[in-house]
């Protein structure tokens, strides 16, 4: 059982990883897993810990380091029928299998006029915070959202991992699954069995009348311990965690903000093309009437992220940096 | 056997001319990649499939995806960009692709395809019982791209029916394989312990023993296998050289090489009244083809954004 060691009703964020897939393993036998030391080893961040005892090596295929025949494999044998779930370890080395990202799995069915869908995940471990170094640490949720074709998932609560490692698994649309390194430890309640969360819909983590955060996976935290400073200081603010990047769930962000006439987004990508640029476009494009102050966007700042704890907090978003942000649109 | 080898290979010569036509007529954009010359491996490896086997193909594949069973007519309105064609319109030469014959599609991507056949065919063996295979088909080139070398060390650790077959015609664009490949295209399969061979790829009747022995082993459990085609490329890299006459082929070499034409090795083995009805046969076929490409109604602007998601993605 992937869940053996979590207490009764809570579980960590990195044992929701391996009960959300053992849940759809038990229940859908074209599920398959693959990547790199992902079996008896249980991953690198224990991530797939007990699935090779549960499901054995007929569906927990440990692969070697080939990150372009693992999704490459993983896409052909999505299109007979099957659903991979791959891993690719960090989330940088995305890169190195990124032509099956890019060119191939998102366009197959658009380029064959919708003959085939490729229903896998690839998940993948993503984010900085833990001094891995660059390569090892970049949050690059925002490179997946260039590309039209992708659904992109990024939870932030062990009950979200379960819930949308379920839609993601059962979508026939190919999503790209992005596990945050930080949050792994980070315990949450234990969803019932069957919980499911759609893709594309955003969650309104905490109410409020002010100002709207608006954050994703790490930055979900953040942005709630940010409210919570602000509301010592009177300001009411709402956090509406976004979960997934494709599909956007703007409807419930332009409601929040039609609440509260302002907007921060919390973004661990770099500035430059992050997220948040698409959220607040969206925002003056379809909601400027709504807005009563100018929009801020709290990123990471645009270099490589770097080693040392000092830096990486200099560069990366913190509680700090999102309560002077809303402070700003707040007073405006 | 050698009646149906002759008519496949002549079908895509001819299918290849036709499509040089509507390339200078305008009715083809974008120009396509002629299989002219190549075309006895494409007739030759999809004679050895059964048609729940399947296949990934190249730049270059309008011969593979003809040879597994793609309808010319179809085939013809897609590479016109029509709402008739095997893609809707959508796809163009470089993507053609029927899921329902099992032609997993042409690909731009130069290497592209290894992978992707090697996972189809690692779903195959998953799926227990069955003993269907896929065949991936690449240039030359593609040898030397690294995705191809990862997708063959997976081939053969999961020992999955796939089978590698290169159509080695001397070139990748305008480079030669002596200034391309270190060591042997062989010698690469060889690496992981793929066994291989080179054949004859202007004789369809050679490939396709080649090609069966391969297949027959694939579906015993045997894992993968790899075949080296060895061709030319009667035409241009791409219809595009046409017009900007790029040289880098020796005159003398580009006479040499078409003497041996796989469609009058295939053909010399027919009676010439057989081989002239097939011949008849295409050319009807043909025709119907063009008729039909060329007066099928282009995609409704309305629909560009379809077919991108299996399910809705805006909230
Ligand atoms: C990854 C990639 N790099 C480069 C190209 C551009 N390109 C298209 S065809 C080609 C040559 C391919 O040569 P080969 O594999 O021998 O096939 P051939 O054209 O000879 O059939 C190149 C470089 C491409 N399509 N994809
Ligand atoms: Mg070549």
């Amino acid at each position: 059982m992937a869940s053996v060691k979590a207490d009764a009703g809570t579980i960590s964020y990195r044992e929701a990883v391996a009960e959300g897939i053992a849940r759809e393993m038990r229940r859908d036998p074209a599920v398959v897993c693959l990547g790199e030391d992902i079996g008896a080893a249980g991953g690198v961040f224990k991530t797939t810990a007990g699935l090779f005892a549960e499901f054995g090596p007929q569906r927990i295929w440990d692969t070697p380091i080939s990150e372009q025949a693992i999704v490459g494999a993983a896409m052909g044998a999505a299109m007979t029928g099957i659903r991979p779930v791959a891993e690719i370890m960090f989330s940088d080395f995305l890169a190195c299998c990124w032509d099956y990202l890019a060119n191939e799995i998102p366009k197959v069915r658009y380029m064959t006029g919708g003959q085939v869908t490729v229903p896998l995940v690839i998940r993948t471990a993503n984010g900085g915070g833990l001094g891995f170094g660059a390569q090892h640490s970049q949050a690059v949720e925002n490179w997946a959202l260039t590309i039209p074709g992708l659904k992109i998932a990024a939870p932030s609560t062990p009950a979200d991992v379960i819930g949308l490692m379920a839609s993601a698994i059962r979508s026939d649309d190919p999503v790209v699954f992005f596990e945050h390194k930080g949050l792994f430890a980070s315990k949450g309640l234990l969803p019932p069995e069957g919980h499911l969360v759609e893709l594309g819909k955003a969650a309104v983590v905490r109410e409020g009348t002010d100002v709207t955060l608006v954050a994703l996976a790490y930055t979900v935290p953040i942005a709630l311990a940010a409210a919570e400073r602000l509301a010592a200081k009177g300001i009411s603010t709402e956090v509406v965690d976004l979960r997934c990047l494709i599909p956007m769930d703007m409807t419930t962000v332009l409601a929040s903000v039609a609440k509260t006439s302002r907007l921060v987004t919390v973004e661990e990508n770099p500035h430059q093309a992050g997220w948040g640029a698409t959220v607040v476009s969206v925002v003056v494009d379809e909601g400027f009437q709504l807005l009563d102050a100018p929009v801020r966007r709290v990123a990471s700042a645009n270099v490589p992220l770097p080693f040392a704890d000092a830096l990486e907090d200099e560069v990366m978003p913190t509680v700090d940096k999102v309560v002077a942000a809303a402070e700003s649109v707040a007073n405006f | 056997m050698e009646a149906s080898l002759y008519r496949m290979v002549r079908l895509i010569r001819r299918f290849e001319e036709r499509c040089v036509e509507l390339v200078r007529s305008g009715d083809i954009i974008g120009g396509i990649h002629p299989y002219i010359g190549q075309e006895a491996i494409a007739a030759g490896v999809c004679a050895a499939l059964r048609f729940d086997d399947i296949i990934t193909s190249t730049h270059r594949g309008h011969g593979h995806v003809l040879a597994k069973g793609a309808d010319p007519i179809r085939m013809l309105a897609e590479l016109c960009g029509k709402v008739t064609g095997l893609n809707r319109g959508r796809g163009g030469s470089m993507h053609a692709a029927d899921f329902s014959k099992g032609i997993f599609g042409a690909n731009g991507i130069v290497g592209a395809g290894g992978a992707i056949a090697t996972g189809a065919a690692w779903a195959f063996l998953r799926q227990g019982g069955g003993d269907k295979v896929a065949v991936s088909f690449f240039g030359d080139g593609a040898v030397s791209q690294g995705v191809l070398l990862e997708a063959m060390n997976l081939a053969a650790l999961w020992k999955v029916p796939v089978l590698f077959v290169c159509e080695n015609n001397g070139y990748a664009t305008t480079l030669t394989v002596s200034e391309s490949v270190a060591g042997t295209i062989c010698g690469r399969a060889s690496a992981f312990g793929i066994p291989s061979s080179t054949v004859d790829g202007m004789d369809a009747a050679v490939v396709f023993e080649a090609a069966s022995a391969a297949v027959e082993s694939a579906r015993r459990g045997e894992g993968p296998a790899f075949l080296e085609c060895l061709t030319y490329r009667f035409d241009a890299h791409h219809t595009w050289e046409h017009k900007a006459r790029v040289r880098y082929r020796p005159a003398e070499e580009e006479v040499s090489g078409r003497l041996r034409d796989p469609v009058e090795i295939a053909g010399g083995r027919l009676d010439p009244a057989e081989r002239e009805s097939i011949d008849e046969a295409i050319e009807a076929l043909l025709d119907e083809a063009v008729a039909f490409a060329t007066t099928s109604p282009a995609p409704d602007p309305s629909t560009a954004l379809d077919y991108l998601y299996g399910s809705a993605v805006l909230p």
